[in-house]
């Protein structure tokens, strides 16, 4: 079996969010630390654990992105994957979600793999969009945020919660799933992880090596126009007093003044 | 002119106000512009539901009544939208961000090769102007306004809780039809084959309009009991840090934040949270914030509206007796 796992490189949760220069988009010098997005350590654990189970099989990480994403893939290589792939090409990180599931459905046609695993979501946009989108394009079947996974030769159970339920799907491989929280414990690269992903391969593709159009030539459907902090919060008001009269100061304010109660 | 298409998801032959406050909004854009407003409803359970979304707005409702469509099947279910879209001639489609609505957006989106805008907190749409929205990113450490082109179609998904629903006027009516499904279903390798829901049902941190979250300050699981009390003479959500999902205290479902839930109540308490920034990132765009912490210097008391510097072994227990005293007042 061959296992996909897209690689979305990110600035780390801590980033505190600066605007670029230009007022629309995050200004990178803000960013210290990149890195896979969290939900793609999930992906990644899973595919290990599937090769694992079985013994055999290989795990190819993909990230479409800049040359620094190399740093990221190499991670993932030092985590276990047996090799990556690079769609390097600049505006690809800030590419729209339908622009990048077209890089990694270009990705798939060429690997031709058993299954593909992408983050629930990626820090930044917020969308999740990718994951389905990847699949139509492949027409093939995918269940998003997956809780849980188990594979039977082609047939696969996954679970995924919903708004107050859980849904459980079946279906048969080739397969895209997106990963929530939950699924797995992601393990951390080993030192000999970290020695033997030297010797791992990266392969660097241009967009025009998997016949796309380049993306700095082509305009987005959807363009951001302004990139900005969320309005300051008024300042708030500490509350005074023992907890009961506290407490009773509170419910009236949340009532009176806040009109929530 | 113009006419907007909107996706009604269908649960158990019902609509949720996610739906209601997506049809509203469409309404409110096809009334600037002199459009209609057509909803699509999939499943045999959408059938007998379906003219009661007339209320909300609807002029015309497609029905796709199905049962074999009952539960949710991305593949079907946008091909199906994609469907009507093509007969309504619709250049945006809406949908609730909800788990379903986002999914089938997105593989909706890519069917119809559009623009694809998610979780919209602002919207407005002209068929010259297109789209012109806003939505939080970076887990709601910034806002993008964001647009596009008039002359590309567009699916666009909205933030549940953020626009209010219209009242239901019952005199309203529409026009409703029935679709199909282009789809052969045999060739789709994937179903629902279940949904299960919780004996006790909860309500959920990205639906409710009050949540009360529980972080480390707890001490013990256990002492979750002193958030749910709350919660429960509130009718809210329960909440958690991640610290305490970690821990196993609360199942990750309850976890707001960067990688947890993102949501926007109209009042969010936080009890025992110091308030790091991926906790933040999923909170600060509530209504109103309560923080509730013994640490005068904790980093929540900065996003908070109103704050109670205490001990909430004894501030919650009173909080829960005020909050009763008030309701049943
Ligand atoms: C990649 C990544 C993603 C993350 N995602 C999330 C996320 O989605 N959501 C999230 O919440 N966190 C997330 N975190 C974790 C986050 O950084 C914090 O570790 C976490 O939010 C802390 O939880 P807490 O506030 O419950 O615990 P603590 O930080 O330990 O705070 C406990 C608070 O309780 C107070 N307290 C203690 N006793 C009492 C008492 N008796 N009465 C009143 N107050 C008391 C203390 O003063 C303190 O402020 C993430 C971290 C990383 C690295
Ligand atoms: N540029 C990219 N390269 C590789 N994988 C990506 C890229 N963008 C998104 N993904 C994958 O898609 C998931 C969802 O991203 P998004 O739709 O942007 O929220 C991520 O968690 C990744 O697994």
């Amino acid at each position: 079996m061959k296992y996909l796992v897209c690689i979305k490189h990110v600035p780390d949760t801590e980033t505190k969010v600066a605007v670029h220069a230009d007022g629309n988009r995050l200004d990178p010098q803000a960013v210290n630390k990149w890195g896979a997005s969290p939900y793609d350590e999930y992906a990644l654990e899973q595919a290990l654990r599937f090769r694992e189970a079985a013994g055999e099989g290989e795990v190819v990480a993909v990230c479409a992105g800049p040359q620094a994403c190399q740093a990221t893939l190499r991670t993932m290589l030092a985590t276990g994957a047996d090799r990556a792939v690079l769609i390097e090409h600049e505006a690809l990180e800030s590419a729209e979600s339908l622009t990048r599931a077209k890089a990694l459905a270009a990705v798939v046609a060429k690997e031709q793999p058993d299954m593909v695993l992408l983050g629930k979501y990626g820090v930044g946009t917020d969308e999740g969009s990718t994951g389905p989108m990847l699949a139509e394009l492949l027409e093939w079947p995918h269940v998003a945020a997956i809780s849980s996974l188990e594979l039977d030769g082609p047939a696969f159970t996954a679970a995924r919660a919903v708004e107050g339920a859980v849904e459980i799907h079946e279906g048969s491989l080739p397969a895209v799933f997106t990963c929530e929280k939950g699924l797995n414990e992601p393990r951390l690269p080993s030192l000999r992880g970290i020695m033997q992903s030297k010797k791992k391969p990266i392969e660097t593709l241009s967009p025009g090596d998997l016949d796309l159009d380049d993306p700095s030539s082509t305009d987005p459907k959807l363009r951001w126009d302004a990139f900005a902090l969320p309005p300051a919060r008024p300042d708030g008001r500490i509350i005074e007093g023992d907890a009961e009269t506290a407490a009773k100061q509170l419910v009236r304010l949340l009532h009176e003044e806040a009109k929530v109660l | 002119m113009g006419t907007i298409l909107v996706f009604a998801e269908c649960r158990d032959g019902a609509f949720k106000r996610s739906t209601h406050e997506a049809i509203g909004v469409a309404r409110r854009i096809a009334d600037g512009c002199s459009g209609g407003v057509s909803v699509v409803a999939i499943g045999a359970g959408a059938a007998g539901a379906a003219p009661g979304l007339a209320a909300y707005g609807a002029d015309r409702v497609l029905c796709c009544a199905e049962e074999a469509l009952d539960s949710y099947q991305g593949q079907a279910y946008a091909a199906t939208i994609a469907a009507a879209a093509d007969k309504e001639s619709a250049s945006l489609v809406l949908a609730p961000a909800s788990a379903m609505g986002k999914d089938v957006a997105a593989r909706l989106a890519a069917r119809l090769d559009a623009a694809s805008a998610c979780d919209l907190t602002a919207i407005a749409w002209s068929p010259e102007d297109g789209l012109k929205g806003a939505r939080p990113v970076y887990s709601g450490k910034a806002i993008v306004s964001l647009s596009v082109a008039g002359s590309t179609r567009t699916v666009a998904t909205l933030r549940p809780n953020v626009f209010p629903a219209p009242a239901a006027d019952d005199s309203r009516e529409a026009a409703t039809e029935t679709i199909d499904c282009p789809l052969d279903r045999s060739g789709l390798r994937v179903r629902t084959v279940r949904v299960e829901t919780p004996e006790e049902q909860e309500l959920d941190v990205a639906e409710a309009s009050i949540v009360v979250s529980g972080g480390r300050g707890l001490k013990e699981a256990a002492n979750f009991s002193l958030v749910r009390d709350l919660a429960s003479a509130l009718g809210a959500a329960v909440g958690a840090s991640r610290a305490v999902v970690d821990e196993g205290w609360i199942p990750h479902k309850h976890q707001v934040g960067q990688t947890g839930k993102v949501v926007s109540p109209q009042l969010y308490i936080a009890c025992g949270i110091s308030g790091a920034i991926q906790h933040l990132a999923g909170m600060s765009s509530s209504g109103t914030i309560v923080a509730i912490n013994k640490d005068p210097e904790a980093p929540i008391f900065k996003v908070a509206t109103y704050g109670i510097v205490g001990d909430l072994f004894e501030v919650l227990p009173a909080l829960t007796q005020a909050v009763k005293d008030h309701t049943s007042s």
